[in-house]
């Protein structure tokens, strides 16, 4: 909403300055976006006369001009390169060391091929008035040597632009933004009385409402015998300073009506009208050649106006050019209506167009102020374009719910934290057009019709709120309460965050990727159903939303590789979907690690190199898991997963069959073309909800420690097995020998190859014997050993190696 | 000379002449080992008379001391001759660059880092961290915050939608973290005080907007709070998180269909060359936009508006992790770039506390 401190003072009674009534309106919520203040902007700026102006001795285009700036000044000598600088031309000077707005430099003295100019003629351009930079601005020649360019101009009036709510239609007008500061004690509020005017005839076009939810009110008047033209010049500037452009006296008086008192009008030219109007709904496929220039189709969902002819205006958004007042207009019908909110929002939307009647009319304008508009309207018509007016036709006139609010005084305390005396309370209400009754401490408040933002008890808190000054509201220390300082975060907030700081500490970088991804990405992990797919994307690589963090992490990778760095280490930590319900909602934790991105470090280095492989990938899974509290002695390791990990390179975390925690490996060679990269690209994926909670212990102290007193005891076993046999079972089968003793087996080397026969490798582990009570004897350990080796080999078929 | 006497001066320059430890036990051997030449002198003790054998085994003994004495030194001498010798042919090449250790290497998003943060302010506050689904329905997304039937905002230019369902009604993603509050007040009785931070989506894509955001919203709701404590919160939240002692703080009317009276909030600044400090200078900065619950709400959620009462706010996590970090754009969050990422990162171990300082 732009407007003129002028024009702000035709209905504001004030003498406080631009800058107190710019920060008063923000300070009560009409925020302040914009002024335009060109007098300021444009103070150093004079007007001079060029009293000579000669060619340049060393180049064509441009000239040496001596300028008369004014004010008994000594001319001044200035190198212009303007063609229409002239001997005797009245244009605008800036000395040195003006801002020049439209070229974003300060000026200096300067020598301009080898002959100095101390100042410069100015085009329209370059003080940002026009876009007109084709010479120096021409002045006539009674205008006035060495006065501010902007005051003579009549630049000088501030344009104020303020950034409204959509709550707040009644200030759409000038009229209501005046009301609001004279509240605030900013001036006093003109606002007289509009007096009917008499009707001369009745009027002969009739008006039919066919559907009143789409048109509660509908007045019409017609005025005769109008003689149309230019708009006065007070009324062109007034439009031309807020960036409206001066049509016709009748379109100007529409126009300035919607700007002065949110009511926006249309006017016909009755001579065009055929028979009587009708508002119904569009039919379908009907057009309408819009005052834009525009044609549009319609369809039923849309409200016009219409006569015999066909539609001539789309109701409460644009006017149709057949109907249209020009400067031929001797008849001219006035129409001031009610249109359903939303209706208008929802045709705007569809017709793309933005007109200021949408937008009032789609906030929906004050409804006793229809009639009071149309009379306005009228005498201003008459005023300006002469005329005899007919009765006004009224169809339906709502003024409006009288919407009375009980209002206990103590609300204003409870919710605001303010003590506000009754008798202001009062005097700001009632500037703001409420009326207030009683004394407390339940007082009654009858609501203005044009604010239809206000309803209830905080809507009145605000008003009050909003004028004494958000600012003057106390700052009142929160009493953290009684609770205990305990930790706030859930579980899955805990393992979320650890999970993270888990990864980052192996080397990974974080990344944030989007929570949709493509449907064939989406498919390719499981995903893809119908109800987790976009209505309305934004793309169609952005169109389900996200099985896995994976496709997001690949296609990551995939960015740095083509970026040049291969060697990257990537996870995140997310919410992933396997269904539309809060609970098929998941987080998990996932990575991807590609090139020399290994534990040990990014890059080829001298201390040796590695790639990253698919046991990066398990203890990444195994790092988050045992950050997010995994029971990690009941983890199994299943080989194989998904069909995006290549089937002999990757696992399956799990506590039984039931309870899949996540997965790892090398991605598939397929899954890694479909989703656009460079493998081989090991991942995981680690599901931290399913990841089962651990059980709450009564006190915080870890369980006592049993140090044995006795040396461990290490014996290395090297056992000859089928290729298919798992080291894992190898381990189990070696630690349940005796779960009090052996204490730890480790696998030391896998070995296949040369010197093994086809289908079998070798395995050996290395055994820790912790002897609890006493030193173990020599034959005590050989007969751990030997039945060590019998469980080794009737589990796995394997042999000890010789 | 006397032969003792000869014998001991020649084992003695043996001694001297012995080059390395082999060698030096080679001399020690031909003096002192079984068939050494001073125990064979020894050996012939038992053939002397008493007399003879005391003045002789004395003299032989001494010279038998000497030679060990010596022999000790050399092997000393010798000793530590070879380790500086295998010493000084045992040198590497320490200008060989390390390779970053991985809690070097690694790094938290500055969104988590800034999640964090939110979470020990606020935790300190006493309040706790709520969260729900980023698939919401059109209910507690719109219609239990006073979303009037026709906002611009439920249109499918704004949000993004879910195909129908069979029944007619349609998912959403969640346009702000409001339905998490609508989801505490409808499962926990006042007094309620928590944040939610999570992840919103709007039709948006520009350099200061993507379709996918983060906020963090606050709700108290009890019997007593008011905007008085609502603007002391924030100001408190503000100095924590910008890490400054003093900031000025500008409150604004504004609109929100959710909250009455609504306000937004902006806190001074001073931009210079890209940098913005704050709690100085003359520029103000919108932040968040808060209020009163509105009556609505509370009445959509089974509360009593006559009874409680309550505030919220609500800010986008990105952008005051791009204001406190001096990062230009918001598209870059999302875009992996690991150069990015290192840069703007933060390393594992620099956990934001309020004891230790929230960047540290």
């Amino acid at each position: 909403m732009k407007f003129t401190l002028s024009w702000l003072k035709e209905h504001l009674d004030t003498d406080e300055p631009l800058e107190k009534l710019a920060d008063k309106l923000t300070m009560i919520g009409l925020e302040v976006e914009n002024i335009d203040d060109k007098a300021k902007a444009l103070a150093p700026f004079t007007i001079a006369r060029v009293i000579s102006a000669e060619q340049h001795p060393n180049a064509d285009r441009l000239r040496v001009c001596m300028v008369d700036t004014g004010n008994g000044a000594a001319p001044v000598q200035v190198v212009c390169g303007a063609p229409n600088a002239r001997a005797g031309l009245i244009s605008v000077f800036s000395a040195p060391g003006t801002f020049i707005p439209g070229k974003n430099i300060t000026l200096g003295v300067g020598t301009i091929r080898g002959v100095e100019s101390r100042g410069m003629l100015c085009s329209a351009a370059e003080l940002e008035i026009s876009d007109d930079h084709d010479g120096i601005i021409e002045l006539p020649t009674d205008a006035p040597v060495g006065q501010a360019y902007a005051e003579w101009a009549g630049l000088g009036d501030p344009v104020i632009e303020i950034n409204l709510t959509p709550n707040r239609q009644d200030c759409t007008g000038v009229h209501g933004i005046a009301r609001d500061l004279s509240a605030a004690d900013m001036g006093k509020f003109i606002d007289p009385a509009i007096k009917p005017i008499k009707g001369e005839f009745p009027s002969p076009v009739q008006v039919t409402v066919e559907d009143a939810t789409l048109c509660p009110g509908f007045a019409l008047r017609l005025v005769r015998g109008v003689k149309n033209g230019p708009s006065p010049e007070w009324l062109q500037k007034r439009l031309a300073s807020i960036g409206l452009r001066p049509i016709n006296a009748l379109v100007d008086i529409t126009n300035f009506m919607t700007f002065d008192r949110a009511r926006p009008l249309h006017v016909f030219d009755a001579r065009k009208v055929k028979g009587n109007l009708v508002v119904r709904r569009a039919c379908d496929g009907e057009t309408l050649l819009a005052l834009d220039g525009r044609t549009y189709t319609l369809d039923s969902s849309m409200c016009v106006i219409a006569d015999q002819a066909g539609v001539e205006s789309l109701a409460g958004i644009m006017g149709g050019e057949a109907s249209g007042c020009d400067e031929n207009t001797t008849d001219v019908l006035i129409e001031s209506a009610l249109w359903n909110e939303i209706n208008i929002a929802q045709t705007g939307r569809k017709l793309g167009i933005n007109s200021d009647a949408r937008y009032r009319f789609e906030r929906g304008v004050d409804p006793a102020f229809m009639v009071p508009g149309l009379e306005l309207a009228t005498k201003m018509v008459m005023e300006l374009c002469g005329g005899a007016p007919s009765e006004n036709i009224v169809v339906g006139n709502r003024f409006g719910d009288d919407r009375v609010i009980d209002f206990p005084l103590t609300e204003v305390k409870r919710l605001a934290g303010i003590e506000v005396p009754l008798v202001e309370m009062k005097r700001i209400l009632t500037h703001l057009g409420f009326m207030v009754a009683g004394t407390g401490p339940v007082v009654k408040i009858a609501v203005p019709s044009w604010r239809t933002d206000v309803h209830g008890k905080a809507d009145i808190v605000e008003e009050i709120v909003r004028i004494v000054g958000v600012d003057k509201v106390p700052e009142t220390p929160f009493d953290r309460g009684e609770e205990p300082r305990k930790p706030v975060l859930t579980t899955i907030q805990l393992r979320t965050r650890r999970a993270k700081r888990a990864l980052a500490a192996r080397g990974m970088v974080e990344a944030v990727t989007w929570s949709f991804i493509s449907k064939p990405a989406a498919e390719l992990f499981g995903g893809g159903q119908a109800e987790l797919a976009l209505a309305n994307p934004i793309a169609s690589d952005l169109s389900d939303m996200r099985p896995s963090l994976l496709p997001g992490l690949v296609a990551a990778a995939q960015a740095n590789i083509n970026r040049g760095y291969p060697d990257v280490a990537l996870f995140e930590v997310g919410q992933v979907f396997k269904g539309d319900r809060p609970e098929d909602q998941f987080v998990a934790a996932s990575g991807v690690r590609h090139g020399f991105a290994s534990l040990e470090g990014l890059g080829r280095s001298w201390s040796g190199s590695s790639a990253a492989d698919a046991f990066d990938a398990k203890a990444d899974a195994f790092a988050v898991l045992a950050a997010a509290g995994a029971p990690m002695q009941a983890l199994q390791i299943v080989p194989g997963g998904p069909a995006w990990l290549h089937p002999g390179r990757s696992g399956t975390i799990q506590i039984g069959p039931q309870n899949v925690l996540g997965h790892f490996g090398e991605l598939h060679p397929r899954a890694l073309e479909a989703l656009g990269a460079d493998g081989p690209m090991i991942a995981f994926e680690v599901i931290l909800d399913r990841v089962p909670e651990a059980k709450r212990k009564p006190t915080r102290a870890k369980p006592a420690l049993e140090l044995s007193a006795f040396q461990p005891v290490s014996r290395d076993f090297a056992f000859i097995v089928d290729r298919s046999v798992k080291a894992g079972d190898i381990v189990r089968a070696a630690l349940a020998v005796d779960k009090k003793l052996i204490t730890d087996v480790t696998v030391f080397d896998v070995y296949e190859g040369k010197g093994m026969e086809d289908g079998k490798k070798s395995i050996a582990i290395a055994v820790t014997i912790q002897p609890r009570e006493k030193t173990l004897t020599d034959q005590e350990i050989d007969a751990v050993a030997g039945k060590i080796v019998a469980e080794v080999t009737r589990k796995t078929g394997g042999t000890l190696r010789g | 000379m006397t032969d003792l006497a000869q014998l001991e001066s020649q084992i003695l320059a043996d001694i001297v002449a012995a080059g390395d430890e082999p060698a030096l036990e080679a001399v020690r051997v031909a003096a002192l080992g079984k068939k050494g030449s001073i125990s064979a002198l020894l050996a012939t003790l038992g053939k002397m008379s008493p007399d003879e054998r005391k003045t002789q085994g004395a003299a032989i003994n001494l010279a038998k001391d000497k030679v060990a004495q010596a022999l000790a030194e050399r092997r000393e001498l010798l000793k530590a001759a070879a380790l500086d010798a295998r010493l000084a042919s045992e040198t590497i090449d320490v200008t060989l660059p390390l390779r970053e250790a991985p809690a070097e290497a690694g790094r938290i998003h500055p969104l988590s880092q800034v999640w964090d943060e939110l979470t020990a302010i606020f935790a300190d506050m006493g309040f706790s961290v709520a969260e729900g689904p980023d698939i919401e329905t059109d209910d507690y997304n719109f219609t239990k915050l006073n979303f009037p039937i026709g906002h611009p905002a439920r249109e499918m230019h704004d949000t993004f939608f879910f195909n129908p369902k069979e029944d007619g009604s349609r998912m959403l993603l969640r346009t702000h973290t409001s339905p998490v509050q609508v989801r505490t007040m409808l499962t926990q009785k006042p007094p309620i005080r928590v944040i939610c931070p999570g992840r919103t989506y709007r039709i948006d894509s520009d350099a200061t907007h993507t379709p996918q955001f983060h906020q963090v919203e606050g709700l108290v709701v009890d019997k007593a709070s008011h905007l008085g404590h609502l603007k002391w919160i924030l100001h408190e939240f503000c100095k924590a998180f910008f890490e400054v002692d003093h900031i000025n703080m500008r409150f604004r009317p504004s609109f929100f269909p959710f909250t009455e009276p609504s306000l937004e909030v902006d806190i001074q600044c001073r931009r210079d060359k890209g940098e913005i400090r704050f709690g100085e200078g003359e520029d103000w900065l919108e932040i968040l936009g808060c209020g009163m619950v509105h009556p609505n709400v509370l009445r959509a959620c089974g509360l009593d508006p006559d009874v409680y009462q309550g505030f919220a706010w609500g800010m986008g996590i990105d952008r005051i992790a791009m204001l406190k970090y001096g990062m230009s754009d918001l598209r870059q969050l999302f875009d992996s770039d690991v150069r990015w990422l290192s840069h703007y990162g933060f390393k594992p171990l620099d956990l934001p506390t309020l004891a230790g300082g929230l960047s540290s």
